[in-house]
């Protein structure tokens, strides 16, 4: 029975794949509506989304409910910028001196981790303030500090009720998939619609960029919670209330501390999207000097943007880690408070220093230390070693490989590619996964964008695989020893924070504006992922099975090949799931060096404000993502189960 | 004799209402937006300054320089002191028509937008600025993906230029690639200057590009009015597109309808600013040449052109 079974999927399977192949090579002979879905199929999904907004914002005066919501935020940002960087707004305390900025976060990393974190916090801060880019950094900071309480306490929300309702549960995975795989621009066109353009609009693109990830970890933290502790808080008398406020919740710390902590990740990496809607800072100033080819100057922003975002991202996992002490009882209130009068002493210090001596108040930009100048002669020295060699690799490359494949993908009909991503499907998932893989190919085809869509496949399929050919090796060099492995982890943690756009120009200095730029920027991007998940799969095999193959005098060949690759193939799955998902990101961003895939369609939406448009190619770029995540998913389980069966 | 009284009077009152206004600006703050761009950003500080000068208060926000029309129409910002003919007209003339901000200002300043090449490109191509002998050394600008065509570096596609229209009309051996930002053609012809590669691109004045790559423009048949829309004009009988587009095209001042009754002195002030395409180069040198912050630029700048913006606050 079960063999019958296996048998079939895999035979339908085959007959699709067979009848894709005859479709692409009797392509000549096929109607043009096979080749092309013909006009009366394209459905003007666009014009339909347009209309759906035009009556939520004016008929059914959505706008007036997202304008308050804005005002509201607004009135927070305006808190929290005079306080950080002195705009003249309620409460007209501010700009805080930036030592005690600088003193506050080092008692933050002291009091959680100790002397490290506090180096690393502190020492962000005073890089930031004698690097002259304290209001830069102030101004995004203070849009920070409003999104990422919003999105936590939404975050929280939503993650509470889709834990109690499983049916909102059901509608909510979805969408929180699609919300996770759709380019970040699509987001900025409808909120630029329903609130317009300032830093307001930032807050709001950035809490609705980071919410996904702290409802997902508030559902699992409530899931995880042991029934035992829920009994004991019920038999000590709680009402319901109370055993989520102060039994579940608690006892979901950890998750949910996480959650709060990927929150602060996602709006970090915003930064620089979030200022083509007007959010001021970091970001618009690294735009600014790119315009104008200030290579040296915006390293320094990359740099900055860097040690911000590891800084935090250390501080609140230590958050999630530090178990809350308790002080012994009958400690005296001194000893139990003695941090924060340190804390307390070191403010008034700072405060006190500033007034003594401007510097410590405020670093002005002509005080500022600068390192661009030898980063730029450092970028000028490398771009001479290495362009001489990129002259014949770019021609190869052009000639040889990139427009052939991009010829050879755009002259498929797309009948046989929606049979073949069918039969794939089949092979690997059965029938429903070949629905599945349909389900999201066809709206694609139907939105009438194919031929972007298909280059865009072809960038990212050419990236991805050049980053395999990258990738895969790095890592597995990488997890031959320990102090490699940490070394190559924390230049992938680099490169993921770094801003992409800087990026950019480097690679069109080195190949000018082309396909080679764009996938090379993409490559960079999808490789992060793919060495990190290598590395991580391959220390993770159990040593027991490690050590059982070479006392059975496997060499070390063999030990990679046919023990530990195979063993960490699952892991490596989401690796290539992750490569995937990033150089879709990258490929919208890589728009700004010149594409004609649906990147450049895109930008052209943001630019008309055209929401409609902006979604359906967002959708399209989504459903590129879900469509491989679904295949390796699916995959990877399989194997897994082999593995562990 | 009884009419005569009556206009004296009301011009009297009128007067008295003016010179009331003029004293009593708002003491909100007026906002300034900002763009990408220095030469925007020191001269929206210039002016700030001079409005501080008047006793107002000015805030700046950064926003997108398209869109920002919108804003000026409903007053969440004062004004644009950049509106430029080639990039924003079409902006600017669709708010204009839904009311709501209105033409403040003209600079003696005129914008260009065009094929632009660096002056080593000459060396490789002399018959230039000349668009036919640029079309004759067409292969001197090819690369591997335009095959033995020329390649023209084009703006971003949503700056909704003309060139391939162009290309074609002309009948020019060329291929249009498109840059998707403002930096790749600065990265691009940074690159080339290196290795002294002749390269064609979109370019336009003033601008800080050239203070830094000394260059020119292609001479295209002239621009003539109607070229874009009717066959008949231009070189080509059946061609749109066969020209150069505008080399004096305007560079304005948007100001919103409100702005001269909640600031009026700002305002005076406001109509009166021009500035010329050689200041405008000086700012943004000051800023993408020489390095300074926009704030200090726009500081430095008035402190040696006093005789150039004091008179406008009279």
């Amino acid at each position: 029975m079960s063999g019958a079974r296996a048998a079939r999927p895999a035979h339908a399977a085959w007959i699709l794949a067979g009848l894709a192949l005859v479709l692409v090579l009797a392509k000549p002979l096929l109607p043009a509506g096979l080749v092309r879905p013909p006009d009366w199929l394209v459905l003007p999904f666009a014009g339909w989304i347009n209309a759906v907004f035009d009556f939520l914002r004016d008929d059914l005066g959505l706008i007036h409910v997202t304008r308050a919501f804005a005002g509201a935020v607004e009135a927070a940002l305006d808190t929290t910028a005079n306080l950080l960087y002195g705009r003249s707004r309620w409460p007209h305390l501010g700009p805080i001196p930036w030592v005690v900025v600088a003193a506050t976060m080092a008692m933050a990393g002291y009091a959680l981790r100790g002397w490290r974190l506090a180096a690393l916090t502190g020492g962000t801060f005073v890089w930031i303030a004698v690097m002259g880019q304290w209001k830069w950094a102030m101004e995004t900071l203070s849009v920070i500090a409003v999104a990422t309480p919003v999105a936590v306490a939404l975050g929280l929300a939503l993650g509470i009720m889709g834990w109690r309702w499983p049916r909102f549960e059901r509608l909510l995975n979805p969408v929180l998939n699609l919300a996770q795989s759709l380019p970040h621009f699509a987001y900025m066109i409808p909120v630029v619609v329903f609130v317009g353009v300032g830093p307001k609009s930032g807050a709001i693109v950035t809490i609705i960029f980071s919410v996904p990830p702290m409802i997902r970890m508030t559902m699992l933290g409530l899931r995880r919670v042991a029934p035992e502790i829920i009994e004991a808080g019920q038999m000590a008398g709680a009402n319901r209330w109370q055993v989520m406020t102060r039994v579940r919740l608690p006892a979901a710390r950890t998750e949910i501390l996480i959650g709060v902590n990927q929150v602060i990740m996602q709006s970090l990496a915003m930064v620089v999207l979030a200022s083509f809607i007007g959010m001021p800072g970091l970001g618009q100033k690294l735009l600014q000097l790119l315009q104008a080819l200030k290579i040296g100057l915006s390293f320094e922003i990359g740099i900055t943007i860097v040690l911000l975002a590891v800084a935090l991202d250390r501080l609140s996992k230590a958050w999630a880690l530090h178990q809350p002490a308790h002080a012994e009882a009958g400690a005296g209130r001194i000893a139990r408070h003695r941090l924060l009068l340190v804390w307390l002493g070191l403010v008034l210090a700072g405060f006190l220093l500033a007034r003594a001596v401007p510097y410590f108040h405020v670093v002005e930009r002509s005080q500022a230390l600068s390192i661009a100048g030898p980063i730029d002669a450092v970028m000028d020295m490398l771009l001479g070693v290495v362009r001489p060699l990129t002259d014949g690799l770019r021609w190869f490359l052009i000639t040889r490989v990139l427009i052939p494949l991009r010829d050879a993908i755009l002259w498929l009909p797309f009948v046989g590619v929606l049979l073949a991503l069918a039969a794939l499907g089949w092979r690997i998932g059965g029938a429903r996964s070949a629905l599945v893989c349909l389900g999201f190919i066809l709206p694609i085809a139907l939105s009438g964008w194919w031929d972007r869509a298909m280059i865009t496949v072809y960038t990212v399929g050419t990236a991805v695989a050049l980053a395999l050919l990258i990738g895969l090796p790095l890592g597995i060099w990488a997890a031959g020893r320990e102090t490699r492995a940490k070394a190559v982890l924390l230049a992938c943690d680099t490169f993921q924070t770094f801003p992409s756009f800087i990026y950019l120009i480097p690679v069109v200095m080195l190949f000018g504006v082309n396909d080679v730029a764009v996938v090379a920027a993409v490559v960079v991007f999808a490789a992060v992922p793919l060495v990190r998940y290598t590395v991580e799969g391959l220390r993770n095999v159990p040593p027991e099975t490690v050590e059982a193959a070479e006392m059975s005098g496997a060499t070390r060949r063999q030990l990679l090949w046919s023990v530990r690759l195979p063993l960490a193939l699952p892991t490596l799955m989401v690796g290539l799931n992750q490569s995937v998902m990033f150089a879709l990101f990258m490929v919208i961003i890589a728009a700004f060096i010149g594409t004609q895939d649906l990147g450049q369609e895109m930008q052209r939406a943001l630019s008309a404000t055209d929401v409609g448009k902006g979604l359906v190619l967002g959708l399209a770029v989504a459903f590129m993502g879900l469509m491989v995540d679904h295949l390796l998913m699916r995959w990877s389980a399989a194997r897994r189960a082999v593995l562990q069966g | 004799m009884k009419h005569t009284a009556l206009l004296l009077a009301s011009a009297a009152a009128l007067s008295v209402t003016a010179s009331l206004a003029q004293a009593a600006d708002s003491p909100d703050p007026i906002v300034i937006p900002t763009h990408n761009w220095s030469s925007q950003i020191v001269m929206s500080h210039i002016v700030g300054r001079m409005f501080e000068e008047l006793g107002d208060s000015v805030e700046y926000v950064s926003s997108d320089s398209q869109t920002v029309y919108e804003s000026i129409r409903l007053g969440d910002v004062a004004l644009e002191v950049e509106v430029w003919e080639g990039a924003f007209g079409a902006a600017f003339n669709a708010a204009l028509a839904k009311g709501g901000l209105h033409d403040a200002a003209t600079h003696e300043a005129v914008t260009r937008e065009d094929w632009w090449y660096p002056l080593w490109t000459k060396e490789a191509c002399p018959g230039l600025p000349d668009w036919k002998a640029l079309n004759d050394c067409a292969a001197t600008f090819a690369t591997a993906e335009t095959g033995d065509k020329g390649r023209f570096l084009g703006g971003p596609v949503d700056w909704l230029k003309h060139d391939a229209e162009k290309v074609d009309a002309l009948g020019m051996n060329f291929t249009v690639v498109n840059a998707g930002s403002a930096a790749a053609l600065w990265a691009e012809l940074a690159a080339a200057e290196k290795s002294k590669t002749p390269i064609v691109l979109f370019n336009w004045t003033p601008n800080f590009a050239e203070a830094v790559w000394p260059g020119e423009f292609v001479e295209f048949p002239k621009w003539e009015e109607g070229c874009d829309k009717d066959p008949a004009v231009g070189p080509i009988p059946d061609k749109v597109y066969d020209c150069g587009n505008p080399a004096n095209g305007y560079l304005k001042i948007a100001a919103w309808d409100g702005m001269k009754e909640k600031w009026p002195a700002a305002y005076a002030a406001l109509a009166k600013v021009t500035f010329t395409n050689a200041q405008i180069a000086e700012m943004a040198k000051l800023v993408d040449v020489d390095g300074m912050e926009p704030e200090d630029a726009a500081e430095a700048w008035m402190e040696s052109n006093e005789t150039v913006w004091k008179p406008w606050l009279q």
